[in-house]
């Protein structure tokens, strides 16, 4: 326990001393919000739907936590740059702790940008459904960062430069996120669009977050559930795998 | 051959990567207590080798002991039994040098008052502890070094490998350095196994020295022994003698890059 518990705590010491990264955790948020929750709010209001700033909130939380925590690969590729990849490796230790240490680390702060964001919409006028599904909200929110954070390890683990891993992330966090359902109904959309993101666990999240926050659900909380559970599993595994047989 | 009973051994060990063997069917023993020096041209082994005892990498045939323990098969073990100053930084750069060795702590599993005492007794020793709230970054580098050393000792090994300690350290620092290394080997009964460019440092520090080049063993003795064998003055001579005078370049892969930029970063 010792060793996970050490390992996290280095995540969020170094989080919390990285200002720019601090600035980065509230700035790029609000920004999305601001930009597209009054921008497109009032056509989406025209078009009969509602509030938008409200639909899109539970959307933004997610992605703060995609990008936040799919940063703990680089993180990794950082430990293997600067050499204390190696200390750890050739420690009494099993990789798995040492991966789950960290990419938990990499979770927490991650899932605390994510709560911030909804502070951040609580100035902004936005109001939850019901307040005590609020920390409900906020374990999903950690749930889908240590899916992520897990997932990241293990791209950081085979990638070699930061080059390659900023390519791949790159690759990986826009389909993500935009075939997620974070910014539009999925109600609506093409047939092909819907089918994509019914495929995207990220999708999933999403959906539980607006259940629980703005009581709006498209598969159901049950379902989305079940998804982000098996998708924490499996890419824990993956991550825990691929870290494994990292190279220093 | 050794001091005493061996501490480090080898049994026809191994490595290919692909169709290249980096190390070839070596086998020696290293003592308790013994300072021994490994050393070769570029490209070598002597890094490979490193590797292999320090469970980084596995050996594709032979067979590894470290303080007893198999190096392949007794993981854990053996990696208690050993501490390590890597030729490149390893030490955690935004982090104070305190936090640095608490890390180290917590991997090797030393309890909390016990863990104070010691990185006390270490930052003193390799002069640090004035400045153990200093984070890392704002360090020099060969105070990277000794804050490396201090913490390759923090959980008593019974071996201490130093791959190219002294690699861009000036004069009084190595000199400093293998101080400390000398003292704790003589006091603790710790074995060490260093790499070095430097032959002078060998052969004053290494009571045994092994020459590897093309992943095999070729000499193994006292400097004594290497310069009466080959008919020479110095450690160097016989060095070159053995090895031959073409330059070798080792193909730098990306890690080697990383190391150069890296290195050059430290000197600054």
């Amino acid at each position: 326990m010792r060793v996970i518990y050490t390992l996290w705590m280095r995540q969020l010491k170094r989080f919390f001393r990285a200002k720019s990264r601090m600035v980065g955790a509230i700035g790029q948020p609000l920004l999305f919000l601001v930009a597209l929750g009054y921008g497109i709010g009032s056509i989406y209001a025209k078009a009969g739907q509602g509030n938008y700033l409200e639909f899109l909130v539970p959307g933004i939380m997610a992605q703060t936590v995609l990008f936040s925590a799919m940063f703990y690969g680089a993180m990794i590729m950082f430990d293997k740059q600067f050499g204390f990849l190696k200390e750890t490796l050739v420690a009494p230790v099993s990789r798995f702790k040492i991966m789950f240490g960290g990419a938990l680390g990499g979770a927490t702060t991650a899932t605390l940008q994510g709560t911030l964001v909804l502070l951040i919409s609580l100035l902004l006028g936005f109001r939850p459904h019901n307040w005590l599904l609020v920390p409900v909200a906020i374990l999903i929110l950690g749930l889908l960062s240590i899916a992520i954070a897990s997932f990241s390890s293990g791209i950081g683990s085979f990638v070699e430069d930061m080059q390659g891993f900023q390519a791949i992330n790159q690759f990986l966090v826009f389909p993500l996120y935009f075939l997620s359902g974070a910014l539009y109904p999925l109600q609506h959309v093409p047939r092909w669009l819907r089918i994509v993101a019914e495929c995207n666990p990220m999708s999933y999240a999403v959906d539980a977050m607006r259940d629980v926050l703005i009581g709006q659900t498209h598969f159901g909380l049950a379902k989305d559930l079940i998804v982000l559970f098996v998708s924490v599993i499996a890419l824990l595994a993956f991550g825990a795998y691929r870290f494994r047989h990292i190279q220093a | 051959m050794s001091k005493n009973e061996p501490v480090i051994t080898l049994e026809h060990v191994t490595k290919r990567f692909g169709d290249v063997t980096a190390v070839n069917d070596i086998s020696f023993t290293v003592g308790k207590g013994e300072l021994f020096a490994l050393l070769g041209p570029n490209g070598a082994g002597k890094s490979t080798t490193i590797k292999m005892l320090t469970t980084l990498l596995k050996p594709t045939e032979g067979h590894l002991t470290l303080a007893g323990h198999d190096v392949t098969r007794a993981q854990d073990s053996a990696r208690k039994a050993f501490g390590i100053v890597f030729q490149d930084p390893s030490v955690d750069i935004e982090m104070t040098a305190y936090e640095n060795m608490e890390l180290h702590a917590a991997l090797y599993g030393i309890k909390g008052r016990e863990t104070r005492k010691r990185i006390q007794t270490l930052l003193e020793l390799v002069e640090l502890w004035d400045r153990k709230d200093a984070y890392v970054k704002q360090y020099s580098g060969g105070m990277k070094r000794r804050l490396e050393i201090a913490r390759g000792l923090l959980h008593h090994p019974h071996v201490l490998f130093l791959d190219e300690p002294t690699l861009g350290l000036d004069t009084q620092t190595r000199a400093l350095l293998w101080d400390y290394v000398k003292r704790l080997s003589h006091e603790e009964g710790m074995t060490v196994f260093f790499t070095t460019h430097y032959l002078e440092e060998a052969e004053a520090v290494a009571d045994r020295i092994g020459i590897i080049d093309h992943g095999k063993l070729i000499a193994l003795g006292t400097t004594k022994e290497l310069t009466k064998e080959t008919n020479t003055k110095t450690l160097e001579q016989a060095y070159l003698a053995l090895t031959g005078r073409t330059v070798r370049d080792e193909e730098p892969g990306k890690g080697d890059e990383w190391r150069m930029r890296r290195r050059a970063r430290m000197m600054r």
